[in-house]
Formats: C-alpha cells, structure tokens, sequence
C-alpha cells in the first residue's frame, strides 16, 4: 500500500461527516480575519447566526489601514473598516489587535509570529494568500466571504480533496538569490494555472535549508501558480521558530504536539499526482516584465516576443501586458529606469527580507521615491532594535507601520498611472498597485538594488 | 438562494487568458457595500480604456453566459468578482481552467462555473465571434452545453455542488444539519490538542 502525503495526513485529521457527492465537510482549527472581512460579518447578521467559535479566529486591520498617521485615522472610509472590524471581532468576543497594538500586522505575518499558525493545522482566512501558513506545516487557504461566514458560523467546510502537486528543488542557492526568485522561477516554469486544482509540497535540499521565514515567501505565491495551498513539512526549524512563541503550546503539551508533528512528512512511498523538479544553483535573480506572475524571467534575460506563441488568446495577453507595461519584446530587464519602489507585503516584509534589503543599501542612497512597509509592528520594533529603521532613513526611504500598503492599495498608498514600481509583492496585475501603474516583482535584495540604482539592476553586481 | 437548472441565453466571448479577480473589480471598490450594486465596478478599468470592449457591445449586452480564456478568476479571493459579473446579469462562465477560489465562489452564489477543454472552449468563442448574439444552452441535470452550431458538450461537475445548485440550497443549512458530528469532533480535537482551545497561550 502506498504511504500518504502530508496534505492527506491533515485531511484525514480534520474530516468531519461526508455529505452529498462524498464531498468532505473539513474542521478548521484556526481562522483570521482583517479589515476585508466585513461582509461576511454582515451576511451572518442578515441570517441570525452566531460565531461558532470565537476562541479559534483572530482578527487585525491590515489591508484598509493607512501605514502613517494611523492613531487619528482622518478618511473616513478606511476609518469606518478599521472600526467596523473592531466591533465586528469584540461584539463576538474575538481576538482583536488594534493599530495601537505591536501584534497587529498584515495576517499572514502575524498568524506565525504569534504561534497561531501551527504544523498539521488547518487556517483558512478570506485572502487569496493565506497559502503562506502551509511554510509551517498547516493546511491553509483563502476562501471568499461567503465560506468566511460559513467557517464563522460552523468551524467547518464542505471541500473536495486536491490533487497533489510535489515540487523538489534541489542544490543550494547562490549568493545574491532568494527563495522570491524560487518562486517566481517555479510560476514561470509551469505557468500562472500550472497548479490549479493542487495543493503544492514544496520539497528537496533547497527548501530544507531555507528558514522558515524564507519559506512562508514561497508559500505565499502558491496561489500565483494557481494552487490554493502550498506546504512545506514540519522539521526541526520549524519547532525552533515555534517555540515559546505566544500561542504555541507549552513544557509537556509542547513534547506532545513535537511528537505528532514529527509524524506529519509525507511518507517516502507516497505518491503525487504530478511532479516537477527545480535546480536552485542555477536560479538568477528573477524579475517580472508583464502583468502575469507567469511572466517572470532572471533578470540577464531580455522580454520575450509574443509572435512566437502559438496559442491567440496567450498571444493577445502578452501583447496587451506589453502594451500596458510600455515595454518590448526584447528588451533587456536589466536596466529598466523604475520610478518607484515598495518592500513589504505578506510576501516580503519580515525582519530577514529587511535585513537583507538594509544589507544592499547601506552607505548607499535611494534614487527614486522608497517605502518600506515592516509586516508588523513587531517587525518594526525588531528592525529598529538593530539598527535598520537608520539604513533606510538615512537612504531616504519611508519608514512606515505595518499593513499591506502599496502591495494592493486600498489603503490609499497607490503607484501612480503610468508609473513604474520595483516591488516585493505577489502580483503584477494590471492596476494592482493602482490605476495604469505597472509592476514589477522581484525579491528584497533586487528592490532595494533598483532604488539605489534607479533602475532594475542585478543585485549580485552590488554585493 | 436561486435554483439553477436550464438556461437558454447568449453569450459572451472573452479572449484573455489569466483574468485576474482585481481585472473583474478594482480593488478600490471593494470598500463599497453591496447594495451599491458591485456591477458598477465590473471589468471598470479595461473598459474605461477600450471603448469596444466585448461587454458594451449592444449585441451582448444581455448576454447571460460569458465564455473566457486559461485561468479566468485567478488572483484575490474577492467574491465581489462573482457578485459583479452575476450582477451584470451573467449566470454562468464556460472556460478551461478557472481560479481555484473564484471557481468555488461561483457556486455560492447561484452561478455555474463549467470547465470545458481548451480547443472546444476555442472552437466556441470562435462561434459566437463569427455570430455574435448567438445563444447557448446549459443543462445542468444532464451536464451539457449546446453550441450554437447545435453540437452538444457534455461536462462534469462536483455531484455535491450539482445538488445545491439544482435545489438552490444554502450551504450553512445543510452543513447544520451535521451539528452532531461536528460537536463530537470538537470534544476529541479539546482533549487532543487543548493547546488549540479557548485563548489557551
């Protein structure tokens, strides 16, 4: 008989009852939720239902929050879903941090930060990149608000299994290369629907010897491959970045839970219903040219020219992404002028993607405007505590509060039309960032070569 | 919530691929409420900058059945990109791969997601091109869609969201009914893991 997988382990652990069709009905153990979650909240009130249990979500503004000036909130539309998350989680007696609170941050970094993201867990949150939480081991997904309300409501849900998708990435990672541009090699490698209707394992020496946070950053753009959720097994950093952190559990329950998540890998006779395997010595910094992740290339590479691709509809696309990014086929990407760079996002914005971008600037200076957007206030505490906050300042960025800012907008904290940003999110879509402003993602140490230099520029030529 | 059996309507074809959830709704409208109607907002960027686009051609404008490209829904879990196109009137999307999340979110809301193969899905965008207005047909209780040059598809669907669609039933109800189960799971999940249970930290 064949061994089972890390994501059928979980599944088993969290079935409930089988309904119609065999569907499953899954538990979910933990649930976040951010200042987007207003709707759900009111569909629930609409139906006369309660919170199941409010012990097992927690909730924090992240996305509608500004990341200046945040005490006196002065517009009043972000103010109103900043409040109305307050009321929403403290009227159901949920676990609530506020901007004045050091723990709030942008959900998929607080969720590991304070121990409430654990291996062999499932997480669900009403944000596509809720996929991040799988660098720990947990079975976690986006969903869209009505799920929200019927997770609020039940603690459960109806779910088909996926198909398993296993990734090994072998080698170790030269200087100057990150788990970003990992990610951004896969998604170019088997598009940005590659992993529809899977659930990635991302496996092999490159993975182990990634930290934990470097992790959660592949994690995090599963859903850019097109799969919900990505997963990296338990192992022994994950227990050490677990450890005495707030939610985790404590001195015998910790040897407890230790034991059963060492349990968890993926057994060696498993069977995956596709894989791929990646060479990390050989990766480049990566950057993208278009408005798909999928549109990735190391940034030596020159944009591609879409008379070459067979398929019309892929055709119009690339010729519209390059007509929107005001780019063309051949083009180098080294070398293209930004105008504009933003480091944060739930993708990168912990204190090592910090410590790695304060590393190219220092004694440097940004060339174009800069923000730096820490993924939580802890985040900011830490990097001020070494130093980091002066780096940036000194090179005349923005120092900022935590939320997710410029990845997505809504806050306010836009890319101008026609402008283009360096950035160390998760999505080059078409007015992302803000109306006609293109994008370009790559990891920390590539944005902050760009702000230096003006213009994308492969960061090994600056260590 | 509205049952979904048969429907008879025009459709639409769309020849992007990777139609992303903030292409179907900016997300500088996602602060609004609901009743404001989030079919204002539907595809409102791409169409404030191509004037021809396929939606406000008068010959679609009451299309009910939109046929897209690869990967149509990616990105953002935002259910107001459901909300948009279903408020816009569209009742069901024909495309080879959608957006895991959007595709589930589809469902929720009375709307059909069918997932039909790449050259048919071509094949039937080319159709309604070289005669635009031209009406298809989707029969949900027997899995088919009918082209406008009268050649009939069959496609699957999750037997679980084929039943709540066709009864129009609303997901909480049913999943209450396992309230039991549910209850029981928690019990022996409380004393596996308390550490997983009431605000323990």
């Amino acid at each position: 008989m064949n061994g089972k997988t890390l994501y059928e382990k979980i599944w088993e652990q969290h079935e409930v009852a089988t309904g119609p069709g065999g569907r499953t009905l899954l538990y979910i153990d933990r649930h976040l939720l951010h200042d987007g979650s207003f709707h759900a909240f009111e569909a629930l009130r609409n139906a006369g239902r309660k919170v199941r249990r409010p012990d097992a979500a927690f909730a924090t503004p992240d996305h509608y929050v500004p990341t200046t000036g945040r005490e006196n909130i002065t517009h009043p539309e972000l103010r109103d879903k900043v409040e109305t998350l307050e009321r929403n989680a403290t009227t159901a007696r949920i676990t609530f941090y506020p901007v004045r609170d050091d723990r709030q941050g942008i959900v998929h970094v607080i969720g590991p930060e304070q121990g409430i993201t654990q291996p062999g867990i499932t997480l669900v949150c009403g944000d596509s990149h809720t996929s991040t939480h799988g660098a720990m081991g947990a079975l976690a997904f986006g969903i869209g608000a009505s799920e929200v309300a019927h997770v609020l409501a039940t603690q459960t849900l109806w779910q088909a299994k996926s198909r398993t998708f296993r990734v090994t990435i072998g080698g170790a990672l030269r200087e100057g290369v990150h788990s970003k541009d990992i990610i951004l090699a896969l998604i170019a490698k088997i598009g940005a629907f590659g992993g529809s209707g899977y659930t990635l394992e991302f496996a092999g020496e490159a993975i182990r010897a990634l930290s934990m946070e470097a992790r959660m950053t592949i994690c995090n753009m599963s859903i850019e491959a097109g799969a919900r959720s990505g997963l990296v097994a338990p192992d022994d950093v994950t227990f050490e970045y677990l450890a005495e952190r707030p939610y985790a559990p404590k001195s015998a329950d910790w040897e407890h839970a230790v034991a059963r998540w060492r349990a968890l890998p993926s057994d060696p006779d498993a069977s995956f219903d596709r894989e791929v395997a990646l060479d990390a010595s050989v990766l480049e910094p990566m950057a993208t040219w278009g408005t798909s992740p999928e549109h990735a290339a190391p940034v030596s590479a020159v944009v591609p020219d879409p008379r070459a691709e067979p398929d019309a509809a892929r055709r119009g696309s690339m010729e519209k992404a390059l007509s929107y990014m005001d780019i063309a086929p051949g083009q180098r990407i080294d070398g293209l002028a930004i105008d504009r760079v933003f480091i944060g996002s739930c993708t990168n914005s912990r204190i090592e993607d910090l410590r790695v971008a304060a590393n190219v600037i220092r004694g440097r200076k940004a060339v174009v405007p800069a923000l730096v957007v820490p993924g939580s206030g802890l985040v900011k505490r830490a990097a001020e505590a070494e130093g980091l906050h002066r780096i940036f300042i000194d090179a005349g960025f923005e120092w900022r509060d935590a939320g997710c800012s410029m990845c997505v907008g809504m806050n306010g904290d836009l890319v101008g039309a026609g402008e283009r940003c360096a950035s160390t999110s998760n999505r080059n879509f078409e007015g992302r960032q803000g109306k006609g402003a293109r994008t370009h993602l790559m990891s920390p140490a590539m944005a902050a070569a760009a702000a230096v230099t003006g213009k994308i520029t492969d960061v090994r030529r600056l260590l | 919530m509205k049952a979904f059996t048969t429907l008879t309507a025009r459709a639409v074809p769309l020849d992007l691929v990777n139609v992303d959830t903030d292409r179907i709704v900016p997300a500088r409208f996602l602060r609004r409420p609901r009743s404001e109607g989030y079919e204002n907002f539907l595809f409102h960027d791409l169409r404030e900058t191509d004037r021809e686009f396929v939606l406000d051609r008068p010959e679609y404008r009451d299309a009910q059945i939109l046929v897209a490209a690869e990967n149509f829904g990616c990105g953002s879990s935002r259910e107001a990109a459901v909300w948009a196109l279903a408020g816009w009137g569209l009742r069901a999307w024909i495309a080879p791969s959608f957006g895991d999340i959007f595709f589930e979110n589809s469902f929720k809301n009375g709307a059909l997601p069918i997932v039909l193969p790449l050259e048919r899905v071509a094949a039937l965008r080319e159709q309604l091109k070289a005669r635009p207005g031209s009406e298809v047909t989707i029969d949900l209780t027997a899995q088919t869609v009918t082209f406008p040059d009268g050649s009939v598809q069959a496609f699957d669907v999750d037997p679980f969201r084929k039943e709540c669609l066709v009864a129009g039933i609303d997901e909480i109800d049913l999943t209450l009914r396992h309230a039991d189960a549910i209850a029981r799971y928690e019990d022996n999940a409380r004393k596996a893991s308390p550490w997983l249970f009431d605000g323990y930290h």
